[in-house]
Parts: structure tokens; sequence; C-alpha cells
């Protein structure tokens, strides 16, 4: 049957070139956005006034764009490039692949367009309206079909394991988004959650922290299990490693969501819960990192030499990093201070630039000259430039948080003997001003990098064309 | 606790939760049990993908395996010592609601002393005490500034306390009731009954004249007739009723904001406002304090040339 393309010789690539290069367009607009409304916190005159471009807008306008624009398009590219290839076949449904591609981006421009303009469900990571997460459900349920159906038509015994990280991030994305986004519609542009008080809380962080964890993590760990050893031309470290930290992973995560519900309304026995789940994750999680950084084992002197191998193992070590900080602030104590401040919003930085970024970045760059028929990209020396932009950015970026979050945190508990506050807010958000600073600088750099990326993809793009990637053997087993 | 609906639900919670640790701890002792094997003796485990992909039999690492164990051991003690399982207490019996009125019972008690003292003076003698001026401005900081503005001087609809343009009264005791029950100030749509929206008019321009503003003098005399309805509240001169709330037309001083515009909008669709009530949030003792340093703020030597600056 020709429609299922079981007998394709070579691999789909078109729909896997137009996500590439739109994520990294996406990219760059997202961060752009971040940037703006870095700058907002530092000069608040640059709200212009006018309610499209004030903050409480833009900033869900950033969330979106980086995590399901520029996130979103490289995981659709990567999974389509990784399945096929680690299944020796092409995609299953070859126009349902296009659909999720126009459809995705249908998505991106609704949000784009809704977002600003003061549409949302209030719900964060989840604020889109309910006619374009219906949209979004058909565009997953599409993902699902296309992806599942490529791993049911593979030519080779064993599942590898990114499919695994893969598959565990498309079922259960599903199933976050049809859950927290239940809602009933009002009007064609306002809703209302089909929960209510702290169950409705707790759908939501249940659905954050499994955004993070199965939309940010998962997918992006089946992007590091292919694109790592390939870059570093060695065997993956350790497969009993993948198998216990796949499975732990993907059960614990599931009950992390209430450290975001410490000391509220959320019962006691809800937060401990939540809290003792955060710490046994960080094992699980410490696995992937293990696997990919082992993985370079025999192979360490390749960092000197491949700026692509770098941004994948920087982007491992944030990954370490960040989920060392998470199960941390989820122990109520530390939490009690890290709580609401910019200690969280950049301990999420560290893990979305840090990782989610340098990885994506990296498997782009690996992408971009084999799907246009180039030995490699435009400009070694670019890669290696955006490598130390993003790099330094990043940790501007989350020192500056750093400081400025425990500060406040500090600033906020700090009491005097007579019983009343030190501080007032108001002088903790003074405090706060040169470290804004710092942050903003930090996102340009890191925006600066992300645009030199778009021009050397876009130069590799033109000057070579759509490559046609023949279907190997499959390597006989002894 | 009340969070369940029936005996049920209390024990799935608690037995997911103990599954969910343990196989977490099964699942590491099974993988660790499982043989390797090496069909092509590379250390491999002989499967190939897309040419190159490979993946190695080497064991977990044993570090990274205790760390595993540790997290896993802890949370079965966490969830003995606290309220974890559903209705399980914990052992150490901590909630926190318990944490916090702990907290706020040695806070309290540490304060009581200091705070006995102020109570036993009066308000006018608190206004010019160092110590209480202080307690009362830190609390005015964190609390009333947001409304009324770090310099308390107000904005619209927030108002002014350094002037002598009381509302609901300027005695020590008025700002103590005002403080601790809070206040709603309403006025009610008046267009219906003052009459036509010319009438509405002239009206806007009579209470204009009543403090001298700029006005239109004849139809500032049209007006006066009809101000009758509005001088049930403001009074036949104006002046307002601080027994009610209502506001004085005659000094100038425009909360709602100045000018014909604002006048006819209010008188067309009523005002409402409301200072809500901090009694749930302080002591009488600290409220009397900070009522002693509100007072001060248009009464104290100190502060009085700030006031006379803003009442002009």
């Amino acid at each position: 049957m020709q429609a299922l393309n079981t007998q394709s010789t070579t691999y789909n690539d078109g729909v896997i070139r137009q996500f590439s290069i739109m994520a990294v367009v996406w990219g760059v607009v997202g961060m752009l956005v971040g940037v703006i409304i870095a700058a907002q916190l530092v000069w608040p005159e640059l709200n212009l006034g006018l309610p499209w471009t004030s903050f409480g807008r833009l900033r869900p306008l950033h969330t979106n764009a980086v995590i399901f624009a520029f996130g979103g398009c490289t995981l659709f590219a990567t999974s389509y490039y990784v399945v096929q290839r680690t299944c020796h076949t092409t995609l299953f449904l070859p126009q349902l692949a296009k659909f999720t591609f126009w459809g995705w981006q249908a998505v991106i421009l609704a949000a784009a367009i809704s977002l600003p303009l003061g549409f949302t469900q209030g719900k964060e990571y989840a604020e889109l309206e309910w006619p374009i997460d219906i949209l979004i459900t058909l565009v997953w349920v599409a993902y699902a079909v296309v992806f599942f159906g490529t791993i049911g038509t593979r030519k080779v015994k064993h599942i590898y394991v990114a499919n695994w990280f893969f598959g565990a991030f498309i079922i259960t994305v599903a199933l976050l988004h049809i859950v927290n986004s239940a809602a009933m519609p009002a009007s064609m542009m306002k809703s209302y959650s089909a929960y209510a008080g702290v169950q409705d809380a707790m759908v939501q962080w249940w659905y954050g922290h499994n955004a993070v964890g199965f939309f940010l993590t998962a997918g992006f760990l089946g992007i590091m299990y292919y694109f790592v050893p390939k870059q570093a031309e060695r065997p993956v470290y350790s497969y009993s490693l993948s198998i216990v930290h796949f499975w732990a992973l993907i059960f614990t995560y599931m009950w992390a969501g209430p450290h975001h519900l410490h000391y509220t309304a959320l019962p006691d026995w809800t937060q401990s819960l939540g809290m003792a789940f955060s710490l046994i994750l960080l094992a699980p999680s410490w696995g992937g990192m293990i696997n990919g950084m082992m993985t370079l084992s025999g192979a360490w002197h390749k960092l000197r030499t491949d700026p692509i191998l770098r941004f994948m193992i920087v982007s491992l070590s944030f990954y370490g990093m960040s989920t060392f900080e998470g199960p941390m602030m989820a122990i109520k104590t530390v939490n009690s201070l890290s709580h609401y401040t910019d200690w969280t919003v950049g301990h999420v930085h560290s893990g979305a630039l840090g990782w989610v970024g340098l990885v994506s970045m990296g498997a782009i760059y690996y992408m971009i000259p084999r799907l246009f028929g180039q030995k490699q990209m435009h400009s070694m020396k670019a890669i290696e430039l955006h490598f130390w932009l993003a790099t330094v950015g990043i940790v501007l970026y989350i020192a500056a948080l750093w400081i400025a979050g425990v500060m406040e945190g500090l600033m906020w508990r700090a009491i005097n003997t007579d019983g009343t506050l030190t501080y007032t807010f108001v002088e903790s958000v003074k405090a706060k001003y040169p470290y804004y600073i710092i942050r903003l600088l930090g996102g340009l750099l890191y925006l600066s990098g992300m645009i030199i990326m778009l021009w050397n993809v876009l130069k590799t793009a033109t000057s070579g064309k759509a490559a046609v990637a023949t279907i190997p053997p499959v390597a006989a087993h002894a | 606790m009340s969070d369940f609906t029936s005996s049920f639900w209390p024990i799935f919670i608690t037995v997911i939760s103990l599954a969910g640790v343990l196989g977490c701890a099964l699942l590491l002792w099974v993988t660790s049990k499982i043989k390797a094997s090496s069909p092509n003796g590379d250390n491999t485990n002989g499967h190939v993908w897309d040419e190159t992909l490979r993946e190695m039999n080497n064991p977990l690492p044993r570090w990274w395996v205790w760390m595993f164990i540790i997290t896993i051991v802890f949370s079965l003690f966490y969830f003995a010592a606290y309220p974890s399982l559903a209705t399980y207490e914990g052992k150490l019996g901590w909630t926190q609601v318990g944490q916090y009125e702990q907290e706020m019972a040695t806070a309290n008690k540490t304060i009581a002393p200091l705070y006995a003292k102020f109570a036993a003076m009066p308000a006018e003698e608190l206004a010019n005490n160092v110590e209480a001026r202080a307690i009362g401005e830190r609390l005015f900081m964190n609390n009333c500034a947001l409304c009324h503005g770090s310099d308390a001087h107000g904005s619209k609809g927030f108002p002014n306390l350094t002037d002598h343009d009381w509302i609901y009264g300027g005695s020590p005791e008025s700002i103590q009731q005002t403080i601790t029950n809070g206040r709603i100030g309403m006025m009610p749509p008046m267009a219906a009954a003052v009459g036509t929206e010319d009438d509405v008019k002239n009206v806007a321009n009579y209470v204009l004249s009543l403090s001298g503003s700029n006005h239109d003098a004849a139809r500032a005399e049209l007006g006066k007739e009809k101000f009758a309805i509005c001088a049930a509240c403001h009074g036949a001169d104006g002046k307002g009723n601080q027994a009610i709330g209502a506001l004085n037309l005659t000094d100038d001083i425009w909360l709602h904001g100045a000018g014909e515009a604002a006048i006819i909008k209010h008188i067309n669709n009523g005002i409402n406002n409301q200072m809500p009530a901090q009694e749930t949030k302080f002591s009488p003792e600290q409220i009397h304090v900070l009522s002693a340093y509100v007072w001060g703020l248009s009464n104290n030597a100190a502060t009085s040339n700030v006031a006379q600056e803003t009442t002009q």
C-alpha cells in the first residue's frame, strides 16, 4: 500500500526540514519576547502603557513560544528524524505528518494572536483558550498516530531507547493536556475550568510539573539518547541504567506536582507526598545525565574540537544541575525561602536555557547539514561563537537570579524585635534592580547566539538542497 | 481530616504511595539482578540501530544506586514522621497550621511586654514616642502604604492621611475603628432623583461652587435647588457627615477626581469604595500603635509641616 509507504526506500525528511527551520525561527521569536519582558522588569515604561504589550500578556507569550513553539518544533523534528532512523523505515501516514506541521504552526499563530489580546484560561503553561486546545488535541493525536505507527512498522526487532522517551512524552502530554484543559466554554474565547478551588490548583500543578517532566525532560532525553551517541560516535554507556532510569523517571514525575503548592490550602499529606517523591526523583533524573556523559568515555578529546558535542555535554551538565536543584527546592524548608522568588525563575531557566536550549541546538546543528545535503554547517566558527554566547548568557542569567531570589526571600522573612517586617515589599524589588540588569544582559547574549544560529541555518539550507536519505539495511544480529 | 468522602480513599492513597516507593526499590533490585549478555563479546548488548547506535552492558554506577536507595529510605522515614499517607497524622504531629500558630505564639509572647507598655499610653502620647512611632511607621509601610502611599498622601480613591480632611473623623478613636473594622463608602447613583441630564450638570456646577472651584455660575444657581437631594447626606452646607462617611464638598479636596465631568459621573453612577478591615491581621495593641501613628501624621509637631503644605 503506497499510502502507508511501508515499501519506501528513503526517509521522509520534508516535514523534518520544515520543523527544524521553524524551531530556530520560533526560538529567536520566543527568546526576543523573553528579552523584552526582562527589559520591562528593569524599565517598566517599556510596557508602553498598552494592554497588548504589558508584561502580564507578553510573559505567557514568551513561555508558550519557547516551550511549545521552539521546544515543540524541535521535538517534532527530532522525534520524526530519530524514529525513522532507529526503526529503519519511513514515517507512517506521511499526509498526517504534514498535518502535524501545519496544525502545530496554526496553534502557534493562534497563541501569538490570542495571548496579547488577553484571551487566557489563566493556567500557567496552559493559557490557550478552548478552541486552540481542541486544535492542539487533534494535532497531538495525529502526532501519536504517526509516531507509534512508525514504531509499529519498524524493520528492527528492538525499540531504541530514544523512542521509549519520545513515546512516553507523546502519551503523557496528551493525558496532561486533556485533563488540565478540561473546561466549560462560556463563549468562543472564554471558558471556565472543570475543577474548583484547591483541586483546580492541584490539577494545574500536576500538569505544570509534568509538562516540565515529560515535554521538557522525557522528550529531550529522547533527543539526547540519539544525538549524543551519534555525535560522539560512541555506544550508549549502560543499557540497564537506561531501563531503570526510564521507568523510575516516568513513574516518579507523576507524583511531584504538589511541591509547587507547599504551604498553601493543599492538605499537608499531599504536600508531604509530593516532597518525598520529588527527592526520589533525583536519582532517576541523574540516570539520564550519567548515561549521556559517560557515553563520552573514550571520546572526551572530541570536546576540544567539536562545538556541537560541546553543546550536548554542557546541556547535560545543566540538566544535572537543575535536576539536583529541583528536588532541593521541593524540600518544604528550602521552599519556604525560595517559593515566589526569582530563584524559581532562575531554576526554570537553568533547565530551559541550559538543558532544553543547548541540547536542541546541538541536535539541530547535527540534523541541518544532513537534511540539506551538506557536509557540515555553513560556519563552524559561528557555532563556536554561539556556544560561548549561550553559555556565558546562561551563567549570567542564573547567577543573577540566584542572588536576587535568595536575597528577596531573606528580605521577605526578616523580622524586627517588635514583630514588624524589616523590609517593605518595594524595598526587595528595589534591591533586585542590578540583578535584573545582569539577567537582561544574560538573556541578550543567549538571544544573540540564537540569531547567529538562524543565520547559520539559513545559509546552510540555502546553499544546499533537500537531501534524499536512503534507508540503510538493518544490521545483522550476531 | 475532612479531605475524604469515604474510607476508601485513605486506604487507596496509602497503598499506592507505599507501593510506589517500594516499586522503585523493586525496580532497582530486579534490574541489578539482570545478567547482561554480550553476543559480540564487545560489552554491548548486540543490538544495532541506524548503522552505528549500540548500547553497552555497563552496570549501574554504585554511587548512583546508593543515592537512589538513600532517597527511598528517607521517604519511608519521612512518611512515618509527617502527615503523608492520607489520614495518617505522622509521629511528629506536625501540621502547617500548627507550625504557623506556634511561630505566631512565640513571636506574640516576645513582643507582648513591648505592646503592653504602649497599650497603657494614650494615642496622643504614643504619637510623640519615638519608639512607638518607628513601629507604627513600619506597620504602615508594610500594610497601609500599598494603597495610601509611602508618604501617606494617598491617591485617587485612597484618602490622603496627612491633611485634616477626615471622612469618618480624625480622632485617634475614630482612626482605630476605621483600621479595625474597615469602612465601606457608598454613594448611590442619584441621576434619577436629580432629574434630567441638564439638572445633573447644574447640580454638579453648584457642587463646584461650594469650594470656589471653576464653575458656571448660572448653572450653579439653577442647580442649587436640586442640591437639596444631596444635602440629605452631604448636609445643606455641603460640609459632609462623618457619621456616615459623606464627603465634605466644600474643601476643594476631590477623593474621586476633580472637575465637572468627574462629579457628573459620580452623580450618575454613584461610588463604591472600601477600606478592608484589619482586625484579623493585627492585635488590638498593634492597631492602637498604628492609629496613633496615623493620627500623628496630621497632628504631630514633627509632621505638621508636611500636613500644612498638603492642605495649603
